[in-house]
């Protein structure tokens, strides 16, 4: 099977509200001058292109393809899109590259997620006949979620604000973060217990913030990855896998579509080797969730998770699962890890995940 | 840094969805104030229903009656309803299971406080004055215990339930580029500022755009237009259609401005429909000073000039 690393990794900041349209075309240009100035690419050299965005999000038909204005689409290029998050829009990407059709591929993803309510453009995912009428927001279905693994034992209010500490702590490393604790890293667990509740029983630390923000990933296969990059992160795994959308009819409480995706991506029946990992939990207890679905593969406790400080530091919807990739792909390109995995997840709660399993090789 | 324009933008569509076998059962029953699920191969009862057997994928077809009444299996707590919940008083969200269901359904508990809220608790439904066959006919469900409601009488046989109606609405602040921007408060002023010239290629945009859709990369000279250009195209309306502003048959044209690389959709009118034709010149007409703003209503149409007109090459190119 054709070998295809990922050679390139930007973001955007991570912001609160960005001043720009919802077309991402104000967040990508500068993104794609960055990756492809890293790999020393041109746009002419780039054989597909492929994002994840949201109309609904953006408030607008077609925003996609605005979007492809900060490619320069000129002669045509070969582009594509899906309507979910960019790390599947990296599946496809990997998948057009396997054919042989194509040996380099630019991935990106945005989102302007302060241009609406996000809460309620969420609600827009789910059953259109009998949940979506009820208008059930993001943050309620995973406070739900929440409490059934509270009540069942598998975490509590304190290992949840563990978890945001955790976030917050490592994310004053990350320049791009839009949360991060204060410049010494100590971040107060009893302090974030001490707050109200935002949707009993998540407390405002327990949600990712509301983020505006775009990411891009280069993939190359074979020599030409050689070529780009002194040190590509080698895809050997990239699976996705999904739950019911039936909420009331899964057990909530775990995510056997993580633990599928990432059997699939490893291969083998136990994760090994594996040094870091890049979570995409928009919900604390998420993160306990999918760790607890990895450990069940082997995933040890010494793994480094989230170091970025993860989507709980800076959540672009339509972005942020494929960033989580490009993070963990970057420890590989650093030379900071041998073997990474990243994770990406769509939908309400951890329906649908995507695990990529990525490695660095002695020349 | 130019400060950028921004407007609400509110989107709304009445989403009429067909229903299949299943859920036209269950949307039938729930007009009658009954809820119906449906048996799935394992034998487990699914409420709401689903089509098809998520283990083996074949239709499902034995409706179960269960109850109006369950029990709570989780629940989150919303002290700020948000637009189009169910109460715009503090609920809580539940995963409720039926009794004589397996599966659970999402809906609001009007508990009034969070106190007392537990899982484990007995819930029941509260029906619409006049339910019409939509998951709303639920409003609620209702802590259980005292007395239930009045049993109401079952509504006539009718034809069942076979479409669904949700309106949905959503908002959002619309924001206009850096470019955009200057454009609409050129247009305010009665000027045409188009731009953003590509510094590679040298093409100039109106309305403005960020990037150079040829180059990608950020357009930044301004260019100011004037209001006369070419009728590149354009085509005779003879369709009336919701909020059409003028009678049909009229003309929708593409108009290029002198100096611009891109054409704009307007209305160009001041001569019957069958003497517009590919390379007309044509000039602005605005409205009243006092009525304009930052739109491109400003001008209203735009009318022939009279001139002789442009050769084609000069904007084969443009369409």
């Amino acid at each position: 099977m054709t070998d295809i690393a990922v050679v390139g990794f930007a973001q955007a900041p991570n912001v609160r509200r960005a001043s720009g349209t919802t077309n991402g075309v104000e967040m990508l240009v500068p993104l794609f001058r960055r990756v492809l100035a890293d790999t020393g690419l041109s746009k002419h050299d780039i054989g597909f292109w492929c994002s994840g965005s949201s109309d609904y999000l953006a408030g607008r038909a077609f925003s996609f393809v605005a979007a492809v204005d900060a490619i320069g689409a000129f002669p045509p290029v070969n582009e594509s899109h899906v309507e979910m998050d960019a790390a599947w829009a990296m599946y496809e990407a990997w998948a057009k590259i396997l054919t042989g059709e194509v040996e380099t591929a630019l991935v990106y993803g945005f989102g302007k997620s302060s241009a609406g309510q996000l809460r309620r453009v969420l609600a827009l995912q789910l059953d259109p006949y009998v949940v979506a009428p009820l208008w059930p927001d993001s943050v309620s279905i995973a406070a739900i979620q929440a409490r059934l693994g509270i009540e069942a034992g598998r975490w509590s209010e304190r290992a949840m604000a563990e978890v945001a500490a955790h976030s917050r702590a490592a994310a004053t490393a990350n320049g791009l973060a839009q949360l991060a604790g204060p410049a010494d890293g100590r971040v107060d667990v009893d302090d974030l217990l001490a707050a109200p509740y935002l949707a009993d029983p998540l407390r405002a630390h327990d949600c990712a913030p509301i983020t505006d923000g775009a990411a891009a990933v280069v993939l190359a296969s074979g020599s030409r990855a050689r070529e780009l990059c002194e040190r590509p992160a080698w895809i050997t795994g990239l699976e996705h896998r999904v739950d019911s959308a039936n909420l009331g009819a899964r057990d909530l409480a775990a995510s056997p579509s993580a633990a599928a995706a990432a059997a699939a991506a490893v291969g083998a029946a136990r994760i090994d080797g594996v040094e870091a990992a890049e979570l995409h939990a928009p919900f604390t207890h998420q993160e306990i969730l999918l760790r607890g679905e990895l450990a069940a593969l082997g995933l040890g406790d010494e793994v480094r998770v989230n170091e970025s400080g993860g989507v709980l530091a800076g959540n672009p919807m339509f972005a942020a699962g494929l960033a989580c990739v490009g993070n963990a792909a970057r420890q590989v390109m650093d030379g900071r890890a041998g073997r990474v995995l990243g994770h990406a997840t769509s939908g309400p709660a951890l329906q649908q995940n995507l695990v990529c399993v990525l490695e660095g090789r002695d020349q | 840094m130019v400060e950028v324009l921004s407007a609400p933008l509110e989107v709304g569509f009445d989403y009429t969805r067909s229903l299949g076998p299943a859920l036209s059962r269950f949307m039938t029953a729930l007009r009658e104030r009954r809820i119906e699920g449906v048996r799935g191969s394992d034998g487990r009862v699914y409420v709401p229903p689903v089509e098809y057997d998520p283990a083996t994928a074949e239709p499902l077809t034995e409706p179960v009656e269960v109850s109006a009444e369950g029990t709570v299996l989780s629940w989150s707590w919303m002290p700020e309803p948000l637009p189009g919940q169910p109460l715009d008083r503090p609920f809580a969200w539940a995963l409720i299971r039926l009794d004589g269901a397996d599966t659970a359904m999402l809906h609001a508990v009007d508990a009034g406080t969070p106190e007392r809220m537990r899982s484990g608790m007995r819930v029941r439904a509260r029906w619409a004055a006049e339910p019409v066959g939509h998951i709303r006919d639920i409003v609620c469900f209702e802590p259980a215990g005292g007395s239930a409601s009045p049993p109401t009488p079952a509504a006539e046989p009718a034809e069942p339930v076979t479409m669904v109606t949700t309106p949905i609405h959503l908002s959002y602040r619309h924001s206009a580029s850096p470019g955009e921007s200057r454009y609409l408060r050129g247009l305010a002023d009665g000027r045409l500022l188009g731009g953003g010239r590509c510094p590679a290629c040298g093409k100039v945009y109106i309305p403005p755009r960020g990037a150079c859709p040829a180059d990608g990369v950020p357009t930044a000279e301004e260019v100011e237009l004037p209001d006369v250009g070419t009728v590149t195209t354009f085509c005779i309306v003879n369709v009336p259609f919701l909020g059409q502003r003028i009678k049909p048959p009229y003309v929708a044209a593409y108009v290029l401005l002198d100096g611009a690389d891109i054409p704009f959709l307007h209305l160009v009118l001041g001569c019957p429909v069958d003497e517009v034709r590919m390379g007309m010149r044509v000039t602005a007409v605005w409205r009243p000073r006092e009525e304009w703003g930052t739109t491109m209503q400003n001008i209203d149409h735009f009318k022939p000039t009279g001139e002789p007109d442009a050769p084609f090459e000069s904007y084969a190119q443009h369409l």
